[in-house]
């Protein structure tokens, strides 16, 4: 037996039905399923630019004949959601799985949509695996099912199943059956002509999967009083088995389609039917459409967020065991950007500037949190290029603040290129600050194409931020050190200064956790009191309680000299 | 019958590291097992839990208030921040290493009063993780010396904790990890704490 995450034992169950082709951009909760295929043998993956041009990868492995993986998380499917939908007409070639990991509760997402609701609505069908042995067996089987019913499988997981460790009995890989590429306009070429057909087929294929849903070993009875009868999928299946020990289970191992047949079977055999899932109404809805009674838990589950067996418990009137109550001057302890990151220098300035800030999804989102508190909007990947041109248009006329978009350089190489391919086209203003740390750092330092580290380290080509900008005819380009608090501030001056232009400022400086680089220490000499390094949100420096006075975490300081800068006293020294 | 144990502490402190050596040790002793860790955002310096269930049979990957038997906190704060999840008669272990939140640094809230003494109050065992890594080698292997010390209120043996140890931590620190490992079981033994 090992012990695998939900998201390793996916990439292995993927390996074992012979996948040979991954296509991903990463994003928590899903990125190490990826990365743990990437490791495996005999195969070829990929981080793609975005989710879209990850499973369009993928589609065209599938067409051509190769078993191939896809994966995303939530709001990755949002991004992908157009070759999704067309891929459940084209069906496949070669079997295609794709996990897709919610993040009930929004660990480390800005949302926390169902995906349920996906394979509803493109009718894709879609497995819930409940632990990392279903994760492996679910995805391997997958396959099989994928080409059987000509259609891509959705392995649906969440941030408890993908980053849970379960142990698994490893499959080994056999070689998938040969579908060899055979030119089929009718299936593959996606025009009305061709489409109404495929939706024919579609509807059909709907027929036959919910005729298998009724029989397929993955939705099973766990047999227990007839009082509480309860219908459960994934990781709250467990937390359904903790809870209530004694009642009977309707485990869902496929969401989409349900099999109404049994569950309304299994509806007959207890007093009372409940569903309980995390963060939606999707499968209550589905089960009540199945023309089930649905009752309702004797006070109500919360509508948003993760569930726990303490949550079930107390929906069903249970006491909750003795405990310690909450302490209530328990600091809250949100993440930071870490000593010496280069992020932290432009925000700053941005503060200093009383900048409109249309942020970004990456690391440098923190820049939002106190004491920098200088993001005003963030919505998803690449939007802060576009927000900010919407912003230019509403407020141009008008005597407005500084209108600034900051993004990563992943994130631009995501969605963010084409935004500002947009904004230059139609003449738009306002200052794009790429923040460019040499990878893709929030989700744990990937490869992207403005680094030139691909996934499983074969040569590439390290992309010309710069170059690509100013191909696009913007003429106002700088680049900048953001440790250098100097620089910054004159760069975000001077791009700022015209407001009817459109201007950019490419931040370089590799983000610290890559080299690990440690320069001297610095420490406070002489310190007044002034608070000014404090505003900066440097997790190094501390204020005194008694006296007021700040001082440096030695340990933590990475010594980059940005405190430095900014003490008007010059109290602040390199320790010696 | 499981045991639940809940590891918190902050981000990048090597809570993680240190679950997943418990868990391989239950799984080497044949226990079912289950780990759930948090990644992403919170490890950027936020408060992070790892939950670790493991026995004959285990359902859910999470604790919720009351129900774990072992909180292990890297971090004084973080200690005071779970204990409601630490059942009746559970066990609270912590090391003495405190580290301010960004909140605190800048002078916006306070440390909690007296947290060191409300801890004990409730029975827990504070551990000096960060000056027995140092003795044993590197400040790195604090957690090393929390897992020796939750170590002694399992009842795996010592073979199976030292051999997961150095499957786990790189081939020159071992030394290290393992002294800092035993360091912090034998504080516990001698605090008679220990099972």
């Amino acid at each position: 037996m090992e012990l695998l995450s939900g998201n390793e034992a996916i990439a292995r169950g993927a390996w074992a039905a012979g996948a040979r082709i991954g296509a991903a951009y990463p994003g928590t909760p899903s990125t190490e399923a990826m990365e743990a295929f990437a490791a495996l043998p005999e195969v070829y993956a990929e981080w793609c630019t975005n989710e879209k041009v990850a499973l369009e990868v993928a589609l065209g492995a599938s067409a051509a004949g190769a078993r191939a993986f896809a994966t995303c998380k939530h709001v990755g499917l949002n991004v992908a959601a157009d070759p999704l939908f067309t891929a459940a007409y084209t069906g496949v070639g070669g079997g295609l799985a794709m996990l897709v990991a919610d993040d009930p509760g929004m660990y480390s997402s800005q949302n926390e949509q169902d995906s349920h609701y996906y394979a509803a609505a493109a009718q894709l069908p879609m497995m819930d695996p409940a632990d990392s042995q279903e994760a492996q067996d679910m995805t391997r089987d997958a396959y099989e099912l994928s080409e059987r019913f000509d259609v891509p499988f959705l392995i649906r997981s969440t941030v408890r199943i993908s980053h849970t460790r379960t142990p698994v009995e490893p499959k080994m890989r056999t070689e998938a059956p040969e579908h060899p590429f055979e030119s089929d306009p009718a299936k593959w070429v996606m025009m009305p002509a061709f489409a109404k057909p495929r939706r024919v087929v579609q509807l059909e294929r709907v027929s036959a999967l919910k005729a298998w849903v009724e029989e397929c070993p993955y939705n099973r009875i766990i047999e227990g009083e007839r009082r509480v009868g309860i219908v459960c999928a994934g990781a709250v299946f467990q937390h359904v088995r903790e809870a209530l020990p004694t009642a009977s289970v309707f485990k869902l191992g496929v969401t989409w389609p349900l099999p109404a047949q049994r569950l309304r079977a299994f509806a007959d055999t207890v007093d009372a039917l409940y569903v309980i899932e995390e963060a939606s109404t999707y499968l209550r809805d589905a089960v009540a459409a199945a023309g089930i009674t649905v009752h309702d838990t004797l006070s109500p589950l919360p509508g948003a967020g993760e569930l726990t067996p303490s949550l079930i418990r107390a929906a069903f009137g249970e006491e909750q065991p003795a405990h310690h109550d909450a302490a209530e001057d328990v600091p809250a302890r949100p993440p930071a950007l870490c000593p010496g990151c280069p992020h932290r220098l432009v925000f700053k300035e941005l503060a200093r500037l009383k900048a409109i800030v249309c942020g970004d999804i990456g690391c440098y989102t923190l820049g939002a949190l106190p004491p920098l508190s200088c993001m005003d909007t963030c919505v998803c990947m690449g939007a802060s290029i576009s927000m900010a041109h919407g912003f230019e248009l509403a407020l141009g006329a008008t005597d407005h603040r500084p209108v600034v978009g900051v993004i990563g350089d992943s994130t631009f190489a995501h969605s963010g290129l084409s935004s500002l391919v947009s904004t230059a086209y139609n003449n738009g203003a306002g200052t794009i600050c790429i923040l460019d740390n040499r990878t893709t750092a929030m989700t744990g330092r990937q490869g992207n194409p403005f680094n030139g580290t691909t996934l499983q380290g074969r040569a590439s080509r390290e992309m010309d931020i710069e170059g690509v900008v100013a191909s696009l005819g913007i003429e106002e380009i700088t680049i900048v050190d953001p440790n250098d608090m100097q620089a910054v501030r004159s760069a975000l001056k001077a791009a700022t200064a015209n407001a009817d232009t459109l201007s950019v400022i490419v931040f370089r400086r590799p983000c610290v956790l890559l080299e690990r680089v440690r320069e001297k220490p610095y420490l406070i000499t002489s310190c007044t009191g002034c608070g000014v390094c404090l505003t900066l949100g440097c997790p190094a420096i501390g204020k005194h309680a008694d006296t007021g006075l700040s001082y440096i975490d030695m340990d933590l300081c990475i010594g980059c000299g940005q405190c430095a800068q900014y003490c008007r006293f010059n109290a602040i020294e390199v320790a010696e | 019958m499981s045991v639940k144990v809940l590891l918190c502490g902050v981000g990048g402190q090597g809570t993680i590291l240190a679950a997943h050596v418990l868990a391989q040790t239950a799984l080497r002793c044949g226990q079912q097992v289950k780990v759930s860790e948090i990644h992403g955002m919170a490890q950027r310096g936020g408060a992070v839990t790892t939950d670790v269930a493991f026995g004959e049979n285990v359902e859910s990957m999470v604790c919720g208030p009351g129900t774990a038997d072992i909180v292990v906190s890297f971090e004084l704060i973080e200690a005071l921040r779970n204990l409601p999840l630490m059942r009746d008669q559970g066990r609270l272990i912590a090391s003495d290493e405190l580290i301010k939140p960004a909140s605190v640094l800048t002078g916006r809230q306070a440390v909690p009063r007296d947290v060191v003494g409300r801890l004990q109050d409730v029975g827990a065992v504070i551990v000096p993780a960060r000056s027995t890594a140092v003795e044993a080698g590197t400040a790195k292997a604090s957690n090393m010396v929390m897992l020796g010390a939750l170590s002694a209120l399992l009842s795996f043996e010592m073979p199976a904790w030292e051999e997961t140890v150095c499957a786990f931590v790189p081939e020159r620190t071992r030394e290290a990890n393992i002294d800092a490992f035993r360091a912090g079981r034998a504080f516990l033994i001698e605090k008679g704490a220990a099972l």
